[in-house]
């Protein structure tokens, strides 16, 4: 392994090395969303990156909750103070819409895997837009109270379960926005997985599916980040819940609650990079090396060891191995895991950036009724 | 004294000026001194607090993207009539096409799609999808007859010095407006307009001009060339081509909300700020199932008064108490109350979510004591309710600190006189003791219903749907859903209506009755 990653690490700056001639600057800000991802981010990319450049001093700021709008502000203001910025994919997307993320070429920008794959390759389809750089999968998803489900009754496996009150009572946590609910509504109210944004798109089925919705809520508490559901999770508020799969499997794995997942029609989603437009010369050369070195395949693999997110290269999903400090294998926790991938759903980036504004004013409406 | 003022006209200061004016500079001159003296903090408060405010209030209005991206096309939409129900003519195509690919080259085009897309769903991809096929439609055949008649026209050093030349610029206007604005982009950039090679768009903006007849009689030898050549140019119809990149694009809608917002300035926010929104036919109430601002106004208005009322009733005896007490205990008590401010709020409002959940500590003294039933247990928590309990507790010492310092004021031999006289506990109170604690109670409430009508952190965290107010929304639209006009514009009526309130208040009660202390 030592050798391996010296190696790639000698591949690494002979590749950099008519680069290297750009000053770099001292000191990064890096923006990710703080908690547990973070420190995963800061375990698998930051330290070892430091360790090889012990002048860099990297800077840390949990915002990426408000990227969008603060990048915005700083980009009227001509002050832009972040070097790289974590954000979900639809975020990368407006970014680069909005002209405040930098578009780049992946083959450029990006190392090959260590299979010798080309990045755009390697990353594949999940470089959804020209200024997005992937770093990993993640799902939403249900968790529910193993001791919650009622006697004689077999556990919840699917998502209509959710919208099962009389088999299933008790009060569900699902997200204070319309995406995703939308989605499992219509599917639970018999629309096929294939047809939902078609349906979705028309008036009708924006009607069907809070029609839907409707039918469960009383029964739910909404929530609004993403720390919430394991909260009410662990204080048996909940039966069940969505949230972010990383986030069930800290209150499984480890504070060890009585919780356990469902997987049935988890909404992938992705979470990576974008670099800020306007950035100088020598903070955007810093930010491009370190880029290159935390998105090698060896780097994305690393991550896993931290969190249950899977690695966004192809060629970095063999090398997931165990959790530092559980020592439990990772893989069948991936989102990913053909286990527990055999029904899901991939966030519609295009449709929801068209139709955001619509629905959620519909959505809101809804609930304030 | 009126002896002297009717024998001696204006009154005289010792050294002969009337003592008016003299009073009035000596006066200005203590007004400058003292004006001096707050200068620095009123430029810190201008700079820093009035002037941001004012910047993201006037976004309510502000709407100059559409007119700046798309200018030619706003000029032809103005003649089309949106009420024919047909899609616009070849013009406004030929227009946009030039438009469109300028922007996109600036990366402009989803920008104004974003923008576009809160008035109406799908603008968002339409102008993001066609704006990268717009500059690859196949205009580029008026390139290459240009070119084929005159090789020079692919040099762009001599459109450059073309475009010098007033007659040149009288002969292709539209030319010579496209290539001002190609020419400013790539400056801006850093590039040399007379170096950089010439895009499909020009030569379709110099066809148009001369397809036009404005080239007629150009003194230009070029240009009369192919001024002459272009009638026989084969040609290609924009229309079809954006039809072909979206069929959106000849869908009148489009337009109309296009040529809706092409004006610099809109009352369009403010209209969606109170459910209103702009049709072709004029102001319209929005549909029903996307109405919301005006009842979660009401709403914030109700949750604060209630919030306010609580306030004063719990304040009130705790101030009394406080103000009564020797001053020992009641700094020792004066403490408790401060507590809460050391206090970080989301932690205070995290407590209450511990308190009053349903299985939190609360409904589970109420199940061990047999008043509520397990699997009944009552929920006080993501509702009014818990909004107003948690917000309560939060503003209780904005309430409590001004009435114990107008309390503290009211001399104890006031009542005592009262009741020497033969009042009741009752009438003395309420006759002599409450009237002049009444000062205090209308700052605490001014405080109190201010702050309570802006909150956002605690109604999000507590109120679930039914207790979350206006801030909500306006956090949510300048923080997630980016569309700061909205957000402007409902700040701007929340600023309104407090200002509003308050010279009602000062109407009815009177501000000068407002003691801090």
């Amino acid at each position: 392994m030592k050798l391996k990653s010296l190696a790639a690490l000698a591949a690494s700056t002979a590749l950099l090395a008519p680069m290297a001639m750009a000053e770099m600057a001292d000191e990064m800000t890096l923006v990710s969303w703080g908690g547990a991802y973070q420190k995963s981010q800061v375990r698998a990319y930051a330290e070892p990156y430091v360790a090889m450049h012990p002048e860099v001093k990297v800077v840390w700021d949990e915002s990426s909750n408000e990227a969008v709008a603060k990048l915005r502000a700083m980009n009227e203001a001509g002050n832009i103070t972040w070097d790289l910025v974590d954000v979900v994919a639809a975020d990368a997307i407006r970014l680069c819409d909005e002209g405040l993320a930098m578009e780049f070429d992946p083959d450029e920008l990006l190392l090959p895997g260590d299979d010798g794959t080309a990045a755009s390759e390697d990353f594949g389809d999940l470089i959804v837009s020209d200024c997005f750089i992937p770093q990993i999968v993640y799902s939403t998803t249900f968790g529910y109270r193993t001791d919650l489900v009622p006697e004689g009754v077999a556990a919840p496996s699917t998502v209509c379960d959710v919208f099962d009150l009389e088999k299933y009572p008790g009060k569900r946590a699902l997200e204070k926005r319309p995406i995703n609910n939308m989605e499992w509504a219509l599917y639970c109210d018999g629309v096929a997985k294939d047809e939902i944004y078609d349906v979705l798109a028309t008036e009708e089925g924006q009607e069907k599916a809070l029609a839907k919705l409707d039918t469960i809520k009383d029964s739910v508490v909404w929530w609004s980040a993403g720390a919430d559901t394991p909260q009410l999770l662990a204080d048996g508020e909940v039966f069940m819940g969505s949230t972010y799969n990383g986030r069930l499997f800290s209150v499984i794995e480890e504070q060890k609650q009585p919780v356990a997942m469902m997987w049935d029609m988890q909404v992938f989603d992705l979470d990576g990079w974008i670099i800020p437009t306007g950035l100088s010369e020598d903070h955007l050369a810093r930010v491009e090396d370190f880029v290159k070195f935390a998105t090698d395949t060896k780097r994305l693999a690393d991550q896993a060891k931290y969190i249950s997110y899977g690695p966004a290269r192809f060629s970095s999903a063999p090398l997931v191995g165990q959790h530092a400090d559980l020592g439990i294998d990772m893989a069948p926790h991936m989102p990913t895991d053909p286990e527990n991938a055999k029904n899901t759903l991939l966030y519609n980036y295009e449709f929801w950036a068209d139709y955001r504004d619509d629905i959620d004013a519909k959505f809101q409406a809804w609930l304030a009724k | 004294m009126s002896d002297s003022a009717a024998n001696s006209g204006p009154v005289l200061a010792a050294d002969g000026t009337p003592l008016k004016r003299s009073l009035a500079r000596a006066l200005r001159m203590q007004k400058m001194r003292a004006l001096a003296l707050i200068s620095p903090l009123l430029i810190f408060v201008l700079v820093t607090f009035i002037a941001p405010i004012a910047d993201m209030l006037f976004r309510s209005v502000e709407n100059d993207i559409v007119a700046e991206t798309l200018p030619e096309t706003v000029v032809v939409l103005q003649d089309w009539d949106a009420a024919s129900g047909a899609a616009p003519g070849e013009a406004l195509y030929d227009a946009f096409y030039i438009d469109l690919v300028l922007a996109e080259e600036q990366k402009l085009h989803t920008r104004l799609g974003t923008r576009l897309n809160y008035e109406k769903t799908g603008l968002s991809s339409l102008f993001r999808k066609t704006g990268r096929r717009a500059s690859r439609f196949d205009t580029d055949i008026y390139t290459d007859q240009l070119i084929a008649l005159d090789p020079s026209w692919k040099d762009p050093a001599s459109w450059a010095a073309m475009m010098q030349s007033d007659a040149n610029r009288t002969a292709l206007p539209l030319t010579a407006r496209t290539w001002d604005r190609w020419a400013a982009y790539l400056t801006g950039e850093g590039d040399d307009p007379a170096k950089k090679k010439l895009e499909d768009f020009l030569y379709t903006a110099a066809y148009l001009d001369m397809a036009a007849g404005h080239a007629k009689g150009a003194s230009d030898a070029r240009i009369a060339a192919a001024a002459a050549a272009a009638p026989g140019f084969e040609t290609v119809s924009l229309k079809d081509q954006f039809a072909k990149a979206d069929k959106a694009w000849v869908d009148p809608s489009v337009w109309e909300t296009i040529q809706i917002f092409s004006p610099k300035y809109t009352n369009g926010y403010f209209l969606n700020a109170i459910d209103l929104q702009k049709s072709p036919d004029g102001i319209e109430p929005r549909p029903e199932n996307q109405q919301i601002y005006l009842m979660l106004f009401k709403r914030t208005l109700f949750m604060s008064l209630v919030i306010t009322a609580s306030c004063i009733l719990l304040g009130y005896p705790v101030a009394w108490i406080l103000a009564n007490l020797p001053s020992r205990t009641a700094n020792l008590l004066m403490i408790l109350v401060l507590l809460p401010f050391w206090t970080s709020l989301l932690v205070r409002t995290s407590a209450w979510k511990v308190m009053l959940q349903q299985q939190g500590v609360i409904n589970d003294v109420l199940v061990w004591l047999g008043l509520v039933a397990d699997d009944a247990r009552l929920v006080m928590i993501n509702n009014q309710f818990g909004t107003i309990v948690a917000m309560t507790h939060i503003l209780l010492p904005f309430m409590i600190l001004p009435l114990y310092s107008v309390m503290q004021t009211i001399p104890p031999s006031y009542l005592r006189a009262a009741k020497s006289l033969g009042a009741t506990n009752w009438t003395a109170f309420w006759r002599v003791y409450f009237p002049q604690s009444v000062p205090g109670i209308g700052a605490g409430s001014v405080l109190v219903f201010i702050l309570a009508i802006g909150y956002y952190i605690t109604p999000e965290i507590v109120g679930g749907t039914t207790g979350t107010f206006i801030s909500n929304r306006i956090a949510y639209h300048i923080s997630s859903s980016l569309n700061w006009g909205l957000g402007a514009a409902l700040g701007s009526i929340l600023l309104g209506v407090v200002l509003l309130l308050y010279w009602v208040y000062d109407k009815i009660v009177g501000i000068d009755n407002v003691k801090l202390g």
